[in-house]
Protein backbone atom coordinates (compact mmCIF):
# COMPACT_ATOMS: atom_id res chain seq x y z
CA UNK A 1 0.00 0.00 0.00
CA UNK A 2 1.35 3.40 -0.92
CA UNK A 3 0.70 6.10 1.59
CA UNK A 4 0.55 9.64 -0.67
CA UNK A 5 0.83 12.99 0.86
CA UNK A 6 -1.80 14.88 -0.48
CA UNK A 7 -0.87 18.80 -0.45
CA UNK A 8 -4.51 19.81 0.66
CA UNK A 9 -5.27 17.09 3.11
CA UNK A 10 -2.26 15.15 4.75
CA UNK A 11 -1.01 11.50 4.12
CA UNK A 12 -3.97 8.72 2.96
CA UNK A 13 -4.03 5.73 1.62
CA UNK A 14 -3.71 4.69 -2.30
CA UNK A 15 -6.93 3.85 -2.36
CA UNK A 16 -7.94 6.87 -2.23
CA UNK A 17 -6.22 8.45 -5.18
CA UNK A 18 -6.58 7.96 -8.97
CA UNK A 19 -3.37 8.21 -10.87
CA UNK A 20 -3.03 10.76 -13.83
CA UNK A 21 0.33 10.08 -15.61
CA UNK A 22 3.22 11.93 -16.47
CA UNK A 23 3.27 15.77 -14.97
CA UNK A 24 5.86 16.64 -17.30
CA UNK A 25 4.06 16.45 -20.79
CA UNK A 26 3.29 19.65 -22.05
CA UNK A 27 0.28 20.71 -24.07
CA UNK A 28 1.06 22.96 -27.30
CA UNK A 29 -0.04 26.51 -26.46
CA UNK A 30 -3.35 27.28 -28.05
CA UNK A 31 -4.38 29.07 -31.00
CA UNK A 32 -0.64 28.57 -32.25
CA UNK A 33 0.56 26.64 -35.01
CA UNK A 34 1.18 23.18 -33.70
CA UNK A 35 3.27 20.34 -36.40
CA UNK A 36 2.29 17.03 -36.60
CA UNK A 37 5.51 15.95 -34.41
CA UNK A 38 4.90 18.49 -31.42
CA UNK A 39 0.78 17.19 -31.40
CA UNK A 40 2.36 13.37 -31.25
CA UNK A 41 5.31 14.30 -28.72
CA UNK A 42 2.48 15.50 -26.79
CA UNK A 43 -0.34 13.21 -27.47
CA UNK A 44 2.00 9.99 -27.45
CA UNK A 45 5.57 9.81 -26.76
CA UNK A 46 6.96 9.39 -23.16
CA UNK A 47 10.18 9.17 -21.41
CA UNK A 48 8.59 6.62 -19.00
CA UNK A 49 12.14 6.97 -16.58
CA UNK A 50 13.70 3.99 -14.46
CA UNK A 51 14.03 6.29 -11.33
CA UNK A 52 12.39 9.92 -10.24
CA UNK A 53 9.47 10.58 -11.96
CA UNK A 54 7.20 13.33 -11.68
CA UNK A 55 3.38 12.51 -11.98
CA UNK A 56 0.13 13.97 -11.50
CA UNK A 57 -2.31 12.23 -8.63
CA UNK A 58 -6.19 12.81 -8.30
CA UNK A 59 -7.69 12.71 -4.65
CA UNK A 60 -10.37 11.61 -6.08
CA UNK A 61 -11.87 9.90 -2.98
CA UNK A 62 -10.82 12.88 -0.88
CA UNK A 63 -10.54 16.80 -1.47
CA UNK A 64 -10.98 15.78 -5.81
CA UNK A 65 -8.11 18.17 -6.09
CA UNK A 66 -5.31 17.12 -8.87
CA UNK A 67 -1.68 17.39 -7.43
CA UNK A 68 2.16 16.26 -8.73
CA UNK A 69 4.18 13.42 -6.75
CA UNK A 70 7.64 12.82 -7.21
CA UNK A 71 8.02 8.80 -7.07
CA UNK A 72 10.70 6.40 -7.70
CA UNK A 73 9.00 4.18 -10.44
CA UNK A 74 11.75 1.40 -9.18
CA UNK A 75 11.12 1.46 -5.87
CA UNK A 76 8.02 3.28 -5.34
CA UNK A 77 9.38 5.53 -3.15
CA UNK A 78 7.66 8.83 -2.91
CA UNK A 79 9.42 12.31 -2.13
CA UNK A 80 7.52 14.76 -2.82
CA UNK A 81 4.08 16.26 -3.28
CA UNK A 82 3.25 19.79 -4.70
CA UNK A 83 0.54 21.71 -5.82
CA UNK A 84 -0.45 21.82 -9.18
CA UNK A 85 0.99 25.32 -9.90
CA UNK A 86 4.35 24.33 -7.96
CA UNK A 87 7.52 23.08 -9.17
CA UNK A 88 8.69 20.14 -8.45
CA UNK A 89 12.69 19.90 -9.21
CA UNK B 1 21.82 -31.95 -30.07
CA UNK B 2 21.00 -34.89 -28.02
CA UNK B 3 17.10 -35.41 -29.49
CA UNK B 4 14.59 -35.85 -26.38
CA UNK B 5 12.69 -39.44 -26.85
CA UNK B 6 11.11 -41.97 -24.40
CA UNK B 7 14.17 -44.00 -25.80
CA UNK B 8 16.68 -40.86 -24.72
CA UNK B 9 14.49 -41.35 -21.29
CA UNK B 10 15.19 -44.66 -21.01
CA UNK B 11 18.79 -44.51 -21.80
CA UNK B 12 19.94 -41.91 -18.92
CA UNK B 13 17.35 -42.97 -16.46
CA UNK B 14 19.85 -46.18 -16.51
CA UNK B 15 22.61 -43.94 -15.95
CA UNK B 16 21.03 -41.96 -12.71
CA UNK B 17 20.13 -39.04 -15.78
CA UNK B 18 23.87 -37.98 -14.45
CA UNK B 19 24.94 -37.74 -18.82
CA UNK B 20 22.00 -35.71 -19.95
CA UNK B 21 23.88 -33.03 -22.39
CA UNK B 22 23.30 -28.80 -21.20
CA UNK B 23 20.39 -27.52 -23.01
CA UNK B 24 22.17 -24.64 -24.24
CA UNK B 25 25.73 -23.39 -23.48
CA UNK B 26 27.20 -20.65 -21.56
CA UNK B 27 29.98 -18.64 -24.10
CA UNK B 28 31.79 -15.97 -23.73
CA UNK B 29 31.15 -13.15 -26.43
CA UNK B 30 33.22 -12.56 -29.38
CA UNK B 31 34.23 -9.75 -30.42
CA UNK B 32 31.37 -9.22 -33.66
CA UNK B 33 28.20 -10.89 -34.65
CA UNK B 34 25.99 -10.75 -37.94
CA UNK B 35 23.09 -10.05 -35.43
CA UNK B 36 22.74 -9.14 -31.81
CA UNK B 37 19.20 -9.41 -30.25
CA UNK B 38 19.08 -7.70 -26.90
CA UNK B 39 16.97 -9.59 -24.42
CA UNK B 40 16.71 -13.22 -23.77
CA UNK B 41 13.10 -13.53 -23.00
CA UNK B 42 10.71 -15.86 -25.29
CA UNK B 43 10.47 -13.21 -28.53
CA UNK B 44 14.63 -12.45 -27.98
CA UNK B 45 14.64 -16.36 -28.22
CA UNK B 46 12.16 -17.58 -30.93
CA UNK B 47 13.47 -14.27 -32.82
CA UNK B 48 17.29 -15.93 -32.81
CA UNK B 49 15.17 -19.32 -34.05
CA UNK B 50 13.53 -18.02 -36.70
CA UNK B 51 16.71 -15.99 -37.87
CA UNK B 52 18.77 -19.23 -37.62
CA UNK B 53 16.03 -21.71 -39.49
CA UNK B 54 14.05 -19.34 -41.55
CA UNK B 55 16.44 -16.97 -42.84
CA UNK B 56 20.53 -19.18 -42.38
CA UNK B 57 21.59 -16.85 -40.14
CA UNK B 58 23.07 -18.62 -37.46
CA UNK B 59 25.96 -16.14 -36.37
CA UNK B 60 23.90 -14.37 -33.85
CA UNK B 61 24.11 -13.40 -29.65
CA UNK B 62 21.48 -13.27 -27.54
CA UNK B 63 22.56 -10.65 -24.99
CA UNK B 64 20.51 -11.04 -21.57
CA UNK B 65 20.61 -8.82 -18.42
CA UNK B 66 19.32 -11.41 -16.59
CA UNK B 67 18.80 -15.27 -16.95
CA UNK B 68 16.70 -17.63 -19.45
CA UNK B 69 13.07 -17.92 -18.21
CA UNK B 70 13.37 -15.43 -15.59
CA UNK B 71 11.42 -12.40 -17.42
CA UNK B 72 7.93 -12.30 -18.68
CA UNK B 73 8.03 -15.50 -20.54
CA UNK B 74 8.40 -17.01 -16.89
CA UNK B 75 5.69 -14.72 -15.33
CA UNK B 76 2.96 -14.38 -17.82
CA UNK B 77 -0.30 -16.84 -16.93
CA UNK B 78 0.05 -18.84 -19.92
CA UNK B 79 -3.10 -17.87 -22.16
CA UNK B 80 -2.46 -18.61 -26.19
CA UNK B 81 -5.40 -16.79 -28.14
CA UNK B 82 -5.98 -14.82 -31.72
CA UNK B 83 -9.60 -13.16 -30.46
CA UNK B 84 -8.42 -9.94 -31.74
CA UNK B 85 -11.00 -7.49 -34.14
CA UNK B 86 -8.83 -5.69 -36.34
CA UNK B 87 -7.30 -7.39 -39.33
CA UNK B 88 -3.54 -6.84 -38.74
CA UNK B 89 -4.13 -8.05 -34.98
CA UNK B 90 -6.07 -11.07 -35.86
CA UNK B 91 -4.12 -12.37 -38.75
CA UNK B 92 -1.14 -11.79 -37.07
CA UNK B 93 -2.08 -13.71 -34.37
CA UNK B 94 -3.63 -16.29 -36.34
CA UNK B 95 -0.44 -16.65 -38.16
CA UNK B 96 0.65 -17.04 -34.83
CA UNK B 97 -1.28 -20.04 -33.65
CA UNK B 98 -0.79 -22.08 -36.36
CA UNK B 99 3.07 -21.92 -35.22
CA UNK B 100 1.98 -23.25 -31.58
CA UNK B 101 0.21 -26.06 -32.98
CA UNK B 102 3.18 -27.65 -34.14
CA UNK B 103 5.70 -26.17 -31.62
CA UNK B 104 6.29 -29.06 -29.84
CA UNK B 105 7.05 -31.11 -32.30
CA UNK B 106 9.29 -28.32 -34.42
CA UNK B 107 11.11 -28.02 -30.96
CA UNK B 108 11.66 -31.30 -29.85
CA UNK B 109 10.58 -29.83 -26.52
CA UNK B 110 7.08 -30.56 -25.01
CA UNK B 111 5.55 -27.20 -24.44
CA UNK B 112 2.35 -28.71 -23.24
CA UNK B 113 -0.10 -26.35 -25.63
CA UNK B 114 -3.41 -27.39 -24.57
CA UNK B 115 -6.06 -25.66 -26.88
CA UNK B 116 -8.75 -25.80 -23.90
CA UNK B 117 -11.02 -22.74 -25.42
CA UNK B 118 -11.10 -19.11 -23.79
CA UNK B 119 -14.77 -17.48 -22.63
CA UNK B 120 -14.85 -13.95 -22.43
CA UNK B 121 -18.33 -12.81 -20.59
CA UNK B 122 -20.53 -10.65 -21.17
CA UNK B 123 -23.04 -8.85 -18.91
CA UNK B 124 -25.35 -6.68 -20.76
CA UNK B 125 -26.88 -6.53 -24.54
CA UNK B 126 -24.89 -4.11 -25.77
CA UNK B 127 -21.65 -6.32 -24.72
CA UNK B 128 -23.13 -9.35 -26.47
CA UNK B 129 -23.76 -7.24 -29.37
CA UNK B 130 -20.11 -5.94 -29.37
CA UNK B 131 -19.26 -9.60 -29.06
CA UNK B 132 -21.22 -10.72 -31.49
CA UNK B 133 -19.29 -7.87 -33.96
CA UNK B 134 -16.33 -8.94 -32.65
CA UNK B 135 -16.17 -12.86 -33.12
CA UNK B 136 -18.03 -11.76 -36.71
CA UNK B 137 -14.51 -10.14 -37.81
CA UNK B 138 -12.78 -13.39 -36.35
CA UNK B 139 -14.72 -15.35 -38.50
CA UNK B 140 -13.82 -13.33 -41.39
CA UNK B 141 -10.26 -13.89 -40.73
CA UNK B 142 -10.40 -17.04 -40.44
CA UNK B 143 -10.67 -17.58 -36.92
CA UNK B 144 -13.20 -20.12 -34.53
CA UNK B 145 -15.30 -18.15 -32.68
CA UNK B 146 -18.49 -18.74 -30.87
CA UNK B 147 -21.25 -16.43 -29.36
CA UNK B 148 -22.45 -18.68 -26.33
CA UNK B 149 -25.95 -17.42 -24.83
CA UNK B 150 -26.09 -18.02 -20.58
CA UNK B 151 -27.08 -21.17 -20.75
CA UNK B 152 -24.55 -22.51 -23.35
CA UNK B 153 -22.01 -20.56 -20.44
CA UNK B 154 -23.95 -22.20 -17.82
CA UNK B 155 -23.35 -25.91 -19.83
CA UNK B 156 -19.24 -25.30 -19.80
CA UNK B 157 -18.75 -23.27 -16.65
CA UNK B 158 -21.42 -24.28 -14.08
CA UNK B 159 -19.52 -23.58 -10.71
CA UNK B 160 -19.79 -19.61 -12.27
CA UNK B 161 -21.99 -17.21 -9.98
CA UNK B 162 -25.45 -17.65 -12.21
CA UNK B 163 -27.77 -15.76 -9.94
CA UNK B 164 -30.20 -13.08 -10.87
CA UNK B 165 -29.39 -10.34 -8.46
CA UNK B 166 -25.66 -10.13 -8.70
CA UNK B 167 -23.93 -6.53 -10.09
CA UNK B 168 -22.79 -8.52 -13.30
CA UNK B 169 -24.94 -11.03 -14.27
CA UNK B 170 -24.18 -13.61 -17.17
CA UNK B 171 -25.47 -12.58 -19.99
CA UNK B 172 -23.61 -15.13 -22.19
CA UNK B 173 -19.84 -15.17 -23.88
CA UNK B 174 -17.73 -14.90 -27.02
CA UNK B 175 -15.47 -18.31 -27.07
CA UNK B 176 -12.43 -19.41 -29.03
CA UNK B 177 -12.46 -22.86 -28.64
CA UNK B 178 -8.98 -23.08 -30.14
CA UNK B 179 -7.20 -20.77 -27.78
CA UNK B 180 -6.05 -22.70 -24.62
CA UNK B 181 -2.48 -21.94 -22.33
CA UNK B 182 0.78 -23.39 -23.00
CA UNK B 183 3.77 -23.80 -20.66
CA UNK B 184 5.41 -21.03 -20.28
CA UNK B 185 9.22 -22.02 -19.21
CA UNK B 186 8.72 -24.95 -22.02
CA UNK B 187 8.38 -22.40 -24.80
CA UNK B 188 11.94 -20.52 -23.45
CA UNK B 189 13.59 -23.41 -23.06
CA UNK B 190 12.53 -25.02 -26.17
CA UNK B 191 13.53 -21.80 -28.42
CA UNK B 192 16.93 -21.50 -26.23
CA UNK B 193 17.78 -25.12 -27.08
CA UNK B 194 17.31 -25.00 -30.83
CA UNK B 195 18.92 -22.12 -31.45
CA UNK B 196 21.84 -23.01 -29.35
CA UNK B 197 22.37 -25.99 -30.98
CA UNK B 198 22.30 -24.09 -34.77
CA UNK B 199 24.92 -21.89 -33.39
CA UNK B 200 23.43 -19.30 -31.15
CA UNK B 201 25.47 -18.05 -28.20
CA UNK B 202 23.31 -16.92 -25.49
CA UNK B 203 24.63 -14.84 -23.50
CA UNK B 204 23.36 -14.34 -20.12
CA UNK B 205 24.17 -11.94 -16.96
CA UNK B 206 25.55 -9.36 -19.41
CA UNK B 207 23.90 -5.93 -19.76
CA UNK B 208 23.68 -3.68 -22.48
CA UNK B 209 24.93 -0.20 -21.15
CA UNK B 210 25.29 1.90 -24.55
CA UNK B 211 25.56 1.64 -28.42
CA UNK B 212 27.86 2.46 -31.00
CA UNK B 213 26.41 4.41 -33.94
CA UNK B 214 28.01 5.84 -36.30
CA UNK B 215 26.36 8.25 -39.28
CA UNK B 216 23.38 7.39 -38.43
CA UNK B 217 23.88 3.77 -38.44
CA UNK B 218 24.29 1.19 -35.58
CA UNK B 219 27.87 -0.59 -35.05
CA UNK B 220 27.75 -2.63 -32.11
CA UNK B 221 26.68 -2.85 -28.66
CA UNK B 222 28.47 -1.80 -25.06
CA UNK B 223 27.78 -4.30 -22.68
CA UNK B 224 29.05 -5.29 -18.80
CA UNK B 225 31.13 -8.32 -20.87
CA UNK B 226 32.88 -5.52 -23.58
CA UNK B 227 31.70 -4.27 -26.32
CA UNK B 228 30.66 -6.71 -29.58
CA UNK B 229 30.42 -5.32 -32.88
CA UNK B 230 27.19 -6.08 -35.05
CA UNK B 231 25.55 -4.29 -38.10
CA UNK B 232 21.94 -5.49 -36.40
CA UNK B 233 20.85 -5.36 -33.47
CA UNK B 234 17.28 -6.31 -32.42
CA UNK B 235 15.21 -4.89 -29.37
CA UNK B 236 13.40 -7.25 -27.69
CA UNK B 237 13.52 -6.15 -24.09
CA UNK B 238 9.33 -5.74 -22.93
CA UNK B 239 9.69 -3.91 -19.51
CA UNK B 240 12.66 -2.37 -20.43
CA UNK B 241 12.58 -1.07 -23.56
CA UNK B 242 11.83 2.60 -22.01
CA UNK B 243 15.72 2.54 -20.42
CA UNK B 244 17.47 1.38 -23.53
CA UNK B 245 15.63 4.08 -25.41
CA UNK B 246 16.97 6.65 -22.89
CA UNK B 247 20.63 5.14 -24.12
CA UNK B 248 19.58 5.41 -27.48
CA UNK B 249 18.36 9.20 -27.39
CA UNK B 250 14.95 8.03 -29.20
CA UNK B 251 11.65 8.43 -27.33
CA UNK B 252 8.68 6.10 -27.82
CA UNK B 253 5.05 6.23 -27.45
CA UNK B 254 5.69 3.72 -24.74
CA UNK B 255 5.07 3.71 -21.05
CA UNK B 256 5.92 0.74 -18.53
CA UNK B 257 4.33 -0.37 -15.92
CA UNK B 258 3.50 -3.31 -13.52
CA UNK B 259 1.14 -6.14 -13.85
CA UNK B 260 0.66 -8.77 -11.09
CA UNK B 261 -0.56 -12.45 -11.10
CA UNK B 262 -1.36 -15.09 -8.60
CA UNK B 263 -1.94 -18.84 -8.06
CA UNK B 264 -3.78 -20.66 -5.32
CA UNK B 265 -3.00 -23.94 -3.87
CA UNK B 266 -3.66 -27.02 -6.50
CA UNK B 267 -7.24 -28.15 -5.92
CA UNK B 268 -8.73 -30.80 -8.41
CA UNK B 269 -9.48 -30.47 -11.87
CA UNK B 270 -12.34 -27.57 -11.73
CA UNK B 271 -11.98 -25.59 -14.53
CA UNK B 272 -10.72 -26.93 -17.93
CA UNK B 273 -10.24 -23.60 -20.55
CA UNK B 274 -9.46 -19.89 -19.67
CA UNK B 275 -12.40 -17.21 -18.56
CA UNK B 276 -12.09 -13.80 -18.64
CA UNK B 277 -14.19 -11.38 -16.56
CA UNK B 278 -13.32 -7.79 -18.00
CA UNK B 279 -16.16 -5.81 -16.05
CA UNK B 280 -14.27 -7.64 -12.93
CA UNK B 281 -10.82 -6.93 -14.68
CA UNK B 282 -10.38 -10.55 -13.80
CA UNK B 283 -9.27 -13.72 -15.55
CA UNK B 284 -8.78 -17.31 -14.54
CA UNK B 285 -7.62 -20.59 -15.81
CA UNK B 286 -6.24 -23.69 -13.99
CA UNK B 287 -2.98 -25.07 -14.61
CA UNK B 288 -2.13 -28.60 -15.32
CA UNK B 289 -0.73 -28.91 -11.52
CA UNK B 290 -4.03 -27.39 -10.09
CA UNK B 291 -3.23 -24.16 -9.39
CA UNK B 292 -6.22 -21.41 -10.14
CA UNK B 293 -3.91 -18.94 -12.50
CA UNK B 294 -5.24 -15.31 -12.09
CA UNK B 295 -4.42 -11.89 -12.93
CA UNK B 296 -6.25 -8.86 -13.52
CA UNK B 297 -5.55 -5.00 -13.41
CA UNK B 298 -2.23 -2.66 -13.71
CA UNK B 299 -1.02 -2.05 -10.32
CA UNK B 300 -2.02 1.61 -12.29
CA UNK B 301 1.48 3.98 -12.13
CA UNK B 302 4.53 3.75 -13.70
CA UNK B 303 6.45 1.26 -12.26
CA UNK B 304 9.78 -0.78 -13.24
CA UNK B 305 9.37 -2.83 -9.57
CA UNK B 306 8.78 -6.42 -10.92
CA UNK B 307 6.43 -6.66 -7.83
CA UNK B 308 2.89 -4.83 -6.80
CA UNK B 309 1.23 -3.49 -4.41
CA UNK B 310 -1.37 -5.59 -1.95
CA UNK B 311 -4.83 -3.00 -2.75
CA UNK B 312 -4.47 -4.27 -6.45
CA UNK B 313 -4.34 -8.37 -6.18
CA UNK B 314 -7.69 -7.41 -3.30
CA UNK B 315 -9.17 -5.77 -6.29
CA UNK B 316 -8.87 -8.39 -8.70
CA UNK B 317 -9.63 -10.98 -6.06
CA UNK B 318 -12.91 -9.04 -5.20
CA UNK B 319 -13.89 -9.19 -9.05
CA UNK B 320 -12.90 -13.04 -8.84
CA UNK B 321 -15.13 -13.79 -6.03
CA UNK B 322 -18.05 -11.96 -7.52
CA UNK B 323 -18.05 -14.44 -10.61
CA UNK B 324 -16.53 -17.76 -8.83
CA UNK B 325 -17.70 -17.48 -5.32
CA UNK B 326 -15.68 -21.01 -4.82
CA UNK B 327 -12.57 -19.18 -4.67
CA UNK B 328 -13.27 -17.85 -1.27
CA UNK B 329 -12.01 -21.61 0.36
CA UNK B 330 -8.95 -21.23 -1.37
CA UNK B 331 -5.47 -20.21 -0.26
CA UNK B 332 -3.35 -18.67 -2.76
CA UNK B 333 0.07 -20.05 -3.04
CA UNK B 334 2.06 -17.23 -4.69
CA UNK B 335 1.86 -13.59 -5.91
CA UNK B 336 4.51 -12.18 -8.32
CA UNK B 337 4.76 -8.88 -10.57
CA UNK B 338 6.60 -8.14 -14.29
CA UNK B 339 7.13 -4.92 -15.86
CA UNK B 340 4.48 -4.37 -19.12
CA UNK B 341 5.72 -2.16 -22.28
CA UNK B 342 2.18 -0.80 -22.53
CA UNK B 343 1.69 1.07 -25.82
CA UNK B 344 -0.24 3.75 -26.56
CA UNK B 345 -3.12 1.87 -28.23
CA UNK B 346 -2.43 -2.09 -26.81
CA UNK B 347 -1.13 -3.01 -29.93
CA UNK B 348 2.72 -3.77 -30.48
CA UNK B 349 5.38 -2.54 -32.23
CA UNK B 350 7.57 -4.45 -35.29
CA UNK B 351 9.43 -2.00 -37.25
CA UNK B 352 12.80 -0.78 -38.20
CA UNK B 353 13.79 2.81 -36.64
CA UNK B 354 15.58 5.74 -38.50
CA UNK B 355 18.47 4.25 -37.06
CA UNK B 356 20.02 2.04 -39.74
CA UNK B 357 20.57 -1.97 -38.71
CA UNK B 358 18.41 -0.88 -35.31
CA UNK B 359 15.21 -2.74 -35.11
CA UNK B 360 12.37 -2.34 -32.55
CA UNK B 361 10.55 -4.96 -31.25
CA UNK B 362 7.54 -3.96 -27.82
CA UNK B 363 5.07 -2.73 -26.74
CA UNK B 364 3.19 -5.90 -26.01
CA UNK B 365 1.21 -4.38 -23.16
CA UNK B 366 0.48 -7.80 -21.35
CA UNK B 367 -0.37 -10.08 -24.08
CA UNK B 368 3.09 -10.85 -25.11
CA UNK B 369 3.12 -14.43 -24.62
CA UNK B 370 0.78 -15.44 -26.87
CA UNK B 371 2.82 -14.11 -29.51
CA UNK B 372 5.93 -15.37 -29.39
CA UNK B 373 6.39 -17.50 -31.80
CA UNK B 374 4.78 -14.80 -34.45
CA UNK B 375 7.10 -12.28 -33.06
CA UNK B 376 10.02 -14.01 -33.47
CA UNK B 377 8.93 -15.07 -36.55
CA UNK B 378 8.75 -11.52 -37.90
CA UNK B 379 10.69 -9.84 -36.51
CA UNK B 380 13.57 -12.66 -37.82
CA UNK B 381 12.19 -11.63 -41.20
CA UNK B 382 12.42 -8.05 -40.40
CA UNK B 383 15.75 -8.08 -39.67
CA UNK B 384 17.15 -10.64 -42.20
CA UNK B 385 15.58 -8.26 -44.85
CA UNK B 386 15.74 -5.14 -43.68
CA UNK B 387 11.99 -4.76 -44.35
CA UNK B 388 8.97 -5.78 -42.52
CA UNK B 389 6.81 -8.45 -43.55
CA UNK B 390 2.98 -8.15 -45.11
CA UNK B 391 2.17 -9.24 -41.27
CA UNK B 392 3.92 -7.04 -39.27
CA UNK B 393 3.91 -4.09 -41.43
CA UNK B 394 0.64 -2.25 -39.68
CA UNK B 395 2.25 -3.03 -36.29
CA UNK B 396 4.69 0.30 -37.29
CA UNK B 397 6.07 2.85 -35.13
CA UNK B 398 4.84 5.77 -36.85
CA UNK B 399 1.39 4.60 -36.92
CA UNK B 400 0.83 7.15 -33.88
CA UNK B 401 2.08 10.02 -35.86
CA UNK B 402 -0.06 8.72 -39.09
CA UNK B 403 -3.11 7.96 -37.17
CA UNK B 404 -3.48 4.57 -38.18
CA UNK B 405 -3.75 3.14 -34.40
CA UNK B 406 -4.68 0.03 -33.67
CA UNK B 407 -6.80 0.22 -30.71
CA UNK B 408 -8.94 -3.15 -29.93
CA UNK B 409 -10.10 -1.23 -26.80
CA UNK B 410 -10.90 1.61 -27.56
CA UNK B 411 -9.35 3.07 -24.22
CA UNK B 412 -6.99 5.99 -25.59
CA UNK B 413 -3.75 6.97 -24.39
CA UNK B 414 -4.15 6.08 -20.62
CA UNK B 415 -2.07 3.01 -20.64
CA UNK B 416 -2.54 2.44 -16.81
CA UNK B 417 -6.46 1.87 -17.54
CA UNK B 418 -6.11 -0.54 -20.00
Amino acid sequence: MLHIKCPYCGIRSQKEFAYGGDATVKRPKLNSDVSDKEWDDFVYMRKSPRGKHIELWHHISGCRQWFKAQRDTATHEIFKTAKINEEIK
Amino acid sequence: MQKYSVFSLIKNSLSGHKNWEVAWKDPTPKKEYEVIIIGGGGHGLATAYYLAKEHKITNIAIIEKGWIGGGNVGRNTTIVRSNFMYDANARFNEFGMNLWRNLSQELNFNVMFSPRGIINLAHSDAQMNAYARRGNSMRLNGIDAVLLNREEVKKIIPQADFSRDVRFPIFGGLMQPSAGTARHDGVAWGYARQADAMGVDIIQHCEVTGFDIQQGKITGVRTSKGNIKSKKVGLCVAGSTNILAEKLNITLPIETHVLQACVSEPIKPLLDGVVTFGAGHFYISQSDKGEMVMGGDLDGYNSYAQRGNLPTIQHVLTGGLAVFPFLSRLKMLRTWGGIMDMSMDGSPIIDKTHIKGLYLNCGWCYGGFKSTPVSGWTFAHTIAQDRVHELNSELSLNRFSTGHLLDEKGIGTKTWIG
